[in-house]
């Protein structure tokens, strides 16, 4: 039951970005091809993951007083694990992501998690925890990108079915500004707007049955 | 010296408006968001950024250029950077709390924030990652920061109408101010052709 509940808070009903509000950063920034967006969503749950098991582990050991700063230390390594085997391994997207694979450390969802939850629970409720919070990271990017490609450069799916993705729109129609940082903005804006209409909606319904 | 100034002014104008750390680059978004609410707040929590930014580029140069270089451990950038920058918010906090109580007062609560702000960061990664010199990174910290200043100083003078005004219950709160950072986002692309000396 509580692996039910943990995936349904992860993925909708307490979703990091859109009801959580965390990793804003991020989820503006990069979500213009479904590339990015899939590549950086599996990097946070990757790291997500790790850092929960660790730092579930470590809990008693880690004085309360420095609890911050060894959380962060222990995030930062696997940033930076992450960091190199795409260089390694996944050049171009290393390339397209840029500055944010580092900037991961910073991602306040992966902190977050690690200060509400992995510190108090064990370490498989903690791997899980972090397994469903990434994937609802993921999942909020991947809509995010499909529609800003869509809308921005008329696409679907550059970068992971074909180089160029499957062309929906055709060139000259789609607005260029929405891959640009205001689609980000206006993207988001729109997206949070609806889970919370979403929410009221299943909350009324909810009280309508009972 | 004249060929140095003019890089320092393309940086400046770069950092403020063509390649502003919030509406461009997309840099420090959660203090853009969670205090914007007032104007007096927004323009404490600009300047402690504009100040640390400013700092973290000095040191964060020095770390990479004197120990992290000589002995070739680049990889360790990412753990260093987020430590000193940490190392260096405490100090900032007690200096301040000791010697400046009235300054203290003004950004004291906002200092601790910073620390995970990742324009903070970020800034001390571009520093390396385009090759500045120690002048130019800092210079780049300080105009990044006031970048950062006027994006949320202008978004905090919208934000204080939007509260009021009547929108759809469902664009109420954090989506409206999304929305309207966007727009503020879409007049800062007015400036992307904008190039001097290049």
């Amino acid at each position: 039951m509580q692996v039910k509940k943990q995936f349904k808070e992860g993925l909708l009903t307490k979703n990091p970005v859109l009801v959580q509000l965390l990793g804003m950063c991020s989820t503006m920034a990069i979500t213009t091809t479904l590339f990015n967006g899939l590549g950086m969503g599996v990097c946070v749950t990757v790291i997500l993951i790790c850092s929960n098991i660790c730092i579930s582990l470590l809990r008693k050991a880690i004085p309360s007083k420095v609890r911050i700063a060894a959380y962060v230390v222990i995030i930062a390594g696997f940033v930076t694990m992450v960091d190199l085997l795409l260089k390694a391994f996944l050049p171009s997207l290393s390339e397209s992501l840029g500055v944010f694979i580092p900037l991961i450390v910073v991602n306040c969802i992966i902190l977050g998690r690690a200060e509400a939850f992995a510190s108090k629970n064990g370490v498989v409720a903690s791997a899980l925890d972090g397994l469903f919070q990434g994937v609802g990271y993921t999942l909020a990017l991947v809509v995010m990108c499909i529609l800003r490609e869509l809308l921005g450069n008329g696409t679907f799916g550059a970068g992971v079915i074909s180089a160029d993705g499957i062309r929906l729109i055709p060139a000259g129609y789609p607005m260029t500004a929405m891959i640009l940082p205001v689609g980000g903005f206006l993207t988001l804006g729109c997206l949070i707007a609806f889970s919370q209409w979403l929410t009221k909606k299943l909350a009324e319904k909810e009280a309508a049955q009972k | 010296m004249s060929n140095t100034l003019i890089r320092i002014f393309t940086i400046t104008l770069n950092a403020i408006l063509v390649e502003n750390f919030i509406l461009v680059k997309f840099l420090g978004i959660c203090p853009f968001m969670g205090v914007s609410k007032k104007m007096d707040t927004a323009l404490g929590m600009g300047l402690a950024v504009t100040f640390v930014m400013g700092l973290a580029s000095a040191v964060t140069w020095a770390v990479n250029h004197f120990v992290l270089v000589p002995y070739d451990m680049g990889f360790m950038q990412t753990v260093v950077f987020i430590l000193v920058i940490a190392a260096l918010v405490q100090l900032v906090e007690m200096f301040l709390q000791k010697s400046v109580p009235a300054l203290y007062q003004a950004l004291g609560i906002y200092l601790p924030l910073i620390t995970t702000n990742c324009a903070v960061l970020g800034v001390a990664l571009l520093n390396i990652q385009n090759g500045y010199t120690f002048l130019e990174s800092v210079v780049y910290g300080v105009t990044g920061g006031l970048g950062f200043l006027v994006a949320i100083v202008l978004f905090a003078s919208v934000r204080e109408r939007t509260e009021y005004s009547d929108c759809p219950a469902c664009f109420r709160g954090f989506p409206i101010a999304l929305i309207s950072a966007g727009l503020i986002a879409l007049t800062f692309m007015g400036f992307s052709g904008l190039k001097i000396f290049s």
